[in-house]
């Protein structure tokens, strides 16, 4: 008996009950496609929140004032950060891991096109630094230039939704927009960031020089928050370390433990959802795995059934000469064939089920997954069909021919 | 593997001919134990010499059941010795015995015993397969053993597509396609109509015509006069052995034929 007689007297096995051979494949191919398809769901919420972390800047750094959140402060008094502020954390001898320093003001205003009005929802204004550092990419035009700060031009770049909005298909490039009664020039356009973490679209953006958008709108006074950039994603730390030292020095605060502003990064915050998705992506894949071990289990079942309603024959074949050896390979192949032909539909169930969004997510697909389920699967099917294709194979020929 | 002939299988070394098919000694099956021990076969001894024709009869419960199955490999002795062809059955383990089976021994059941679903070639070709002999000379074999019982065309149809006398011919071509030692049928007839037990006795002596040594169960006396020697066995001994017919000539059934030509029946012969 060679190995291709074998898996042909398995198939034929098989193909002699296809409705219950069926349903056992069916159990493997729900395990095989849940295990791949919960993971790739679990995988592609953590790529979201990985390119939403990119999307953001992965080195960047906010500053902003106050005691924060944590209450860990006992500043009694807070001052508001300035642009004096940024100037001091943009002195490299003092902050060597700082790469890029840019102050920023916040407001909301309503923005006219030619009769077209469009509220956008965040009007920053800043230093040309803020555009590495918020890793915000203008994809038409150009950037403001220092120049233009110094000179507090009425230019702005512009988000791709309030580019669409007030402009349409066209290029806003060169035109004038009317933001809060101050008319600016249109100089870039940012490339779609796309849908973020937060509840605000980040295309629907104005970003303008720091001087034009507080002679305009916010004034003089404090800044919403500083946005640092670090020399790279790995001294973040040392660059949050030398934050604090400068802006102590700078609002006299002596004591760490009452300072007046905070220091938040992008990569903390979004590496705390990172790990909860992660803990997801687990708790996905446990459950896949017990749909897999439930559906080994069916096949345990089906095989110890049809070794009790096979024994005659497998009398019969013992009768004319099968060897023990030959019965049991044949029902391992029949069990084997049974998971490998589930786990294969299986994976094509989940490759194709992949190409769906699912709960707003994208599955990614972890090609290990697809090999560790499909031979996890193999490998039940072996293991659950060794129990009935033993005892068939155990039976002594007299007592399986006298079984009616 | 190799089954050797063990040490009492003095082939032709005493100068008396083969080795007998069957050499059986004291053999001895008791069920159960203590008080309520049941002495299936009490010390049966049994020769059956190369081209014999033997039918063993007896009543329900004489044991002859157990000697079929003891003789076809399928259980084991109390205690007694079997030589099968000059081979101790005795001392060999499962893998052996289902190779002796395998060349040795083909079986002809009462149920017919075909696997479901399977066709009837693939039936025949079955004991080939688990032989090893490779695809090609496997179907050759088959249908030739098919077309010697008459069904050759008949060859890709299923148990439950065929008659009773069409699933025992196939039983038969199965039992025949190894060339084994001896045909072993337990009751072949048994649940059989009339027309098709002819057919199928009729294909069992041309068989034992060309030489085949055969082993039948029965409790028919018109299946008893096919056979060359009757052998009855009452409550696990054998009480009477009778010779019907020489083991060199043909069975007494193809002899009566060819003394009176008034059935046609069996002129298809040549079985090798």
């Amino acid at each position: 008996m060679n190995p291709f007689e074998t898996l042909r007297f398995a198939a034929l096995g098989l193909a002699a009950n296809k409705v219950r051979s069926g349903l056992t494949m069916l159990g493997i191919l729900i395990g095989v496609a849940a295990v791949i398809l919960l993971l790739a769901v679990g995988n592609g919420s953590s790529q979201a929140v990985k390119d939403s972390i990119d999307a953001l800047g992965t080195n960047a750094l906010t500053v902003s004032s106050g005691a924060g959140f944590g209450a860990q402060s006992t500043a009694t008094s807070t001052k508001p950060l300035t642009v004096a502020d940024a100037r001091a954390l943009a002195d490299p001898s003092q902050a060597p891991d700082i790469k890029g320093v840019a102050p920023e003001v916040q407001t909301s205003q309503t923005a006219l096109y030619q009769g077209t009005s469009h509220t956008v929802s965040s009007v920053i204004g800043t230093y040309p630094a803020y555009f590495e550092a918020s890793n915000s990419k203008v994809t038409l035009g150009d950037y403001f230039s220092a120049d233009d700060v110094l000179a507090s031009r009425k230019v702005a770049v512009i988000g791709s939704t309030t580019a669409a909005d007030l402009f349409g298909t066209a290029s806003p490039i060169g035109k004038k927009i009317v933001l809060g009664g101050t008319p600016l020039t249109v100089v870039g356009e940012l490339a779609t960031k796309g849908s973020g973490t937060g509840f605000n679209d980040p295309d629907d953006v104005v970003i303008a020089p720091l001087p034009t958008v507080q002679n305009a709108y916010t004034g003089f006074g404090s800044l919403s928050q500083i946005l640092v950039e670090a020399t790279s994603a790995d001294t973040t730390t040392q660059a949050q370390n030398e934050i604090t030292t400068v802006l102590m020095g700078t609002h006299g605060i002596t004591d760490p433990t009452a300072v007046d502003f905070r220091v938040g990064s992008q990569t903390t915050l979004l590496s705390t959802r990172s790990s909860t998705t992660q803990t997801f992506t687990v708790l996905l894949g446990a459950v896949a795995a017990i749909s897999l071990l439930v559906g080994g289990i069916g096949i345990t079942n089906i095989m110890l059934v049809t070794v009790t309603e096979r024994t005659r024959e497998i009398g019969i074949r013992k009768a004319i000469g099968a060897p023990k050896g030959v019965i049991l390979s044949q029902f391992l192949a029949e069990s084997t064939l049974l998971s490998l032909a589930g786990a294969g539909l299986g994976v094509v169930t989940a490759l194709v089920g992949a190409h769906f969004t699912i709960a707003g997510i994208k599955p990614v697909v972890i090609p290990a997954s697809v090999w560790g389920a499909f031979g996890i699967a193999v490998a039940i099917g072996l293991f659950f069909g060794s129990y009935p294709a033993s005892r068939a194979a155990s039976l002594r020929p007299i007592e399986a021919l006298r079984h009616e | 593997m190799t089954l050797t002939p063990g040490p009492l299988s003095g082939a032709t070394s005493d100068g008396r001919g083969p080795a007998p098919v069957i050499a059986a000694r004291r053999l001895v099956k008791t069920y159960g134990m203590g008080d309520a021990v049941v002495h299936a076969l009490a010390g049966v001894d049994l020769t059956v010499e190369v081209g014999d024709y033997v039918a063993i009869m007896g009543s329900s419960g004489s044991g002859k059941s157990t000697l079929m199955n003891i003789l076809g490999c399928l259980d084991v002795p109390t205690t007694g010795r079997y030589l099968l062809d000059g081979i101790d059955v005795g001392g060999l383990d499962e893998r052996q015995l289902s190779l002796v089976r395998n060349r040795k021994i083909g079986f002809i059941f009462q149920s017919f015993n075909l696997v479901p679903r399977t066709t009837a070639v693939a039936q025949v070709e079955l004991p080939l397969a688990y032989a090893g002999v490779k695809a090609a000379e496997r179907r050759r074999r088959a249908m030739a053993a098919l077309t010697m019982v008459g069904l050759a065309d008949r060859a890709e149809h299923k148990p439950n597509e065929l008659s009773g006398g069409q699933q025992q011919r196939v039983a038969v071509a199965r039992a025949l396609v190894t060339s084994p030692a001896m045909l072993l049928a337990d009751e072949p007839t048994g649940n059989l109509d009339s027309h098709s037990t002819k057919e199928v006795l009729g294909i069992v002596d041309r068989l034992n015509a060309s030489g085949r040594t055969v082993v039948l169960i029965t409790h028919e006396d018109e299946v008893a006069h096919h056979a060359k020697r009757v052998i009855r066995l009452v409550d696990g001994l054998i009480v009477s052995d009778v010779r019907q017919a020489p083991v060199a000539g043909p069975p007494p059934a193809l002899e009566a034929a060819a003394a009176g030509p008034a059935h046609g029946e069996l002129t298809q012969g040549g079985v090798r």
